[in-house]
């Protein structure tokens, strides 16, 4: 009987054990008596493609957290202002865009408020072009870890792009605000920005890595990006509506992603304005064919990154 | 047994003259701006003038438990090879196993960011060399007392001294707790009392089981921590064996000097129409040329010389020195068998001995000499860097070392006797008793 128990509880804790090692993906014991039957770490030269394991990403989570964190807060270190200017950014430039297009060109918003029309453009073009920019030279800042340590290399791109978020969660608090103060009304269209921001940073994340991996063999993209952005943000409905395009150029409008985008969170504010779902298709239709592209582009030189870089 | 870390076939090229170089035309350069990810890596090589292999065809494998060392010169792909056994960068052929996780430290305080805080630092570099940051709060306390900077932990980590900085980014780097430890160089940091601290660590890690995996140009280091050591040049491993005859072979080798010299032309024997150097060794008790000796045990440096013209009174004479050129001491043949007393023609075999427990560890240069004192001073013989050995102090518990594995200063490391006076506290009345150790 005592026997029986004290095997039981063997048995139990055996389990609770196995169960957290395999939550931890990671098991931090001694070394174990008998070695694995198959490698833990494999490095060979004819694998051409390093499979994007989820499974690597997921036991690397914690560095995705840390180096987000680690963004986030030397971003705002030695600042008096701190994360405030994550607010303060787009908020002066919304003021300042109000006073020059909106009250001495005279730019048709379409019935918004000034304030909320051109923050409702701002919001995700600073957090996408900060994404990109940042997101660019990301790779190149951190050599000292990549040729150092071995980790998915699409962390780093990625931490820039959820240091990213973290602003944008910030901002969003002016946002919330100007809606209220401006009665929007609580539709369920409101439900369409949490999927339109989601958009915004699967787009961000796709560019990110993608110029993160150029810049490491091609320098070029340091000193061409400002220029593109610049450019970028003009041919994105940000500082007008869509509807000033005409119609029969409009269809050139929508192959920038970001105008689907910025249109549809607009349009999530208005309760007569109806959704462009064209735009919002070919929008998450683009997204994803640049995240997957930039992805894969990104594993095939991942491997040199050590070399280049 | 089975390995934990096998090695097959491995080599690693390097292209070297500028990647990027050639762009002709400012649309060709947007093309291959534009294309390049897109593209096989490989194929949008262009041909570069020039191709180094960092290493070639490298086959090795290590047993749980070991710990292995790799020496060799700057630049023959010890470094290379690390990387690519923590997949830093991939091999241009081959392929490498590691049967267990690996913790690479090839620099300490990776990924160390100067505006955070020491303890910030603490999870963000133990994040980054794969420490989960559960375990890290588990043992902040441990690290943090280890780093020995308590006080400065919630500082930015820019203010903080060289020293400081080191110590706190070696702390993180010793609770590796990974199967396989490699590392770079790691130990050239810190003060002697530091680095004591670490290689005491080290030696604790090995105990528990894990494998090592360990470059470092301290040969004494090596021959202290590292049973077998494998010796690369230019991409190939050249030895693979015991560590302190690989360690010995090496330090000849970049010395030009080997355990024994023998002159066979009798002409070009250094000396003179009086006498002759024939062979100068190096020779353990029992008679056999001794590359490499237990600090312990008595080494004889033995020189054999033709005397070719009879009736000068000679005096042999030995010089050593160290690895680094220091005179470690000189000693003539003052024995009362042949001071001043002339020699007859023929072969002679001179050997000095040197007691165990007196020489320092590490390597050891023989220069010889053949004087005449009387009634004259004349110099027969003077030959510098003729032979080298090298004691290892191995940590047996009974040489001078005692049970301390750190380095240690000094020309000389003579095993003394000491003397300790003791008295019990709050005692002072009470009669000093003296205990006297070694006996």
């Amino acid at each position: 009987m005592a026997n029986e128990s004290a095997g039981v509880l063997e048995e139990r804790e055996s389990a609770v054990e196995t169960e957290r090692e395999s939550e931890a993906g990671l098991p931090q014991s001694a070394p174990p008596e008998r070695l694995p039957e198959s490698p833990v770490v494999v490095n060979d030269a004819r694998d051409s493609l390093v499979p994007l394991s989820l499974k690597e990403l997921v036991a690397h989570r914690e560095l995705l957290y840390f180096l987000t964190w680690r963004d986030i807060k030397v971003k705002y270190k030695q600042t008096a202002m701190g994360a405030a200017w994550a607010i303060i950014q787009p908020l002066f430039m919304m003021l300042v865009f109000s006073v020059f297009f909106g009250i001495f060109m005279g730019v048709s918003t379409e019935g918004m408020s000034y304030f909320l029309f051109f923050y409702s453009g701002l919001l995700p073009w600073t957090f996408f072009s900060t994404a990109i920019m940042l997101g660019s030279v990301s790779l190149v800042n951190n050599a000292n870890l990549i040729t150092k340590v071995y980790f998915p290399r699409i962390i780093i791109p990625a931490s820039v792009v959820g240091a990213g978020l973290v602003d944008l969660l910030i901002a969003s608090v002016i946002f919330a605000g100007l809606a209220v103060y401006h009665d929007v009304s609580l539709s369920p269209k409101l439900l369409m920005l949490p999927a339109l921001f989601l958009l915004t940073t699967l787009l961000s994340l796709g560019f990110g890595t993608w110029l993160a991996a150029l810049t490491v063999k091609y320098r070029d993209v340091r000193h061409a990006l400002p220029f593109v952005t610049q450019v970028w943000f003009f041919v994105t409905p940000i500082i007008y509506p869509l509807s000033v395009v005409d119609e029969k150029w409009r269809w050139m409008m929508y192959a920038n992603p970001l105008t689907g985008i910025v249109e549809g969170i607009r349009a999530s504010l208005v309760a007569d304005k109806a959704f462009n779902w064209t735009g919002i298709y070919v929008s998450t239709a683009l997204t994803v064919v640049i995240l997957v592209g930039s992805v894969y582009a990104f594993r095939r030189i991942e491997k040199s990154f050590a070399d280049l870089i | 047994m089975k390995p934990i870390i096998r090695v097959e076939n491995l080599s690693k090229r390097y292209s070297i003259g500028g990647l990027d170089a050639g762009y002709a035309t400012f649309r060709e350069m947007f093309a291959g701006v534009m294309a390049a990810p897109f593209r096989r890596l490989r194929k949008s090589y262009k041909p570069t003038t020039e191709v180094i292999w960092a290493l070639k065809d490298i086959n090795f494998e290590v047993q749980p438990g070991e710990v292995v060392g790799l020496i060799g010169h700057n630049g023959a792909g010890k470094s290379t090879l690390l990387k690519i056994l923590s997949r830093i960068t991939i091999p241009t052929t081959g392929r490498s196993e590691v049967y267990g996780r690996i913790g690479s430290l090839l620099e300490v305080g990776t990924g160390f960011h100067p505006d955070l805080t020491g303890r910030e630092n603490i999870f963000l570099n133990g994040t980054i060399l794969g420490i989960r940051r559960s375990e890290i709060a588990r043992r902040f306390d441990e690290i943090v007392a280890f780093s020995e900077i308590e006080k400065f932990i919630d500082t930015p980590v820019k203010w903080y001294s060289s020293g400081m900085y080191l110590r706190l980014a070696f702390s993180v780097a010793v609770h590796l707790d990974t199967e396989v430890l490699i590392m770079d160089e790691v130990l050239a940091v810190g003060d002697m009392s530091f680095q004591q601290k670490c290689l005491d660590k080290m030696s604790e890690i090995r105990k528990q089981g894990h494998t090592i995996l360990f470059v470092s140009h301290n040969m004494a280091a090596v021959t202290r921590l590292c049973e077998r050591v494998l010796l690369i040049d230019k991409g190939h491993i050249v030895r693979d064996g015991e560590a302190h005859v690989i360690v010995n072979e090496y330090m000849g080798a970049s010395l030009k000097v080997t355990s024994e010299k023998e002159w066979v032309e009798g002409e070009r024997a250094p000396g003179n129409h009086v006498v002759r150097l024939r062979k100068v060794r190096a020779r353990d008790e029992e008679g056999r040329t001794a590359e490499s000796v237990d600090i312990r045990k008595r080494v004889g440096v033995e020189m054999t010389y033709d005397v070719l013209e009879a009736g000068h009174m000679l005096t042999p004479k030995i010089l050593l020195s160290n690895e680094e050129g220091a005179n470690l001491f000189s000693s003539h043949d003052v024995g009362p068998e042949w001071r001043s007393r002339p020699r007859e023609k023929g072969t002679y075999v001179s050997t000095l001995w040197i007691p165990g427990n007196f020489l320092s560890e590490g390597n050891v240069l023989i220069h010889a000499a053949i004087e005449s004192h009387l009634p004259s001073t004349a110099t027969h013989v003077y030959e510098r860097d003729v032979a080298t050995f090298q004691i290892v102090d191995k940590q047996h518990g009974d040489s001078a070392r005692g049970d301390y594995i750190g380095p240690i200063p000094g020309l000389l490391r003579p095993l003394l006797d000491w003397t300790t006076d003791f008295q019990i506290a709050g005692a002072p009345d009470a009669s000093p008793l003296e205990v006297t150790l070694h006996d």
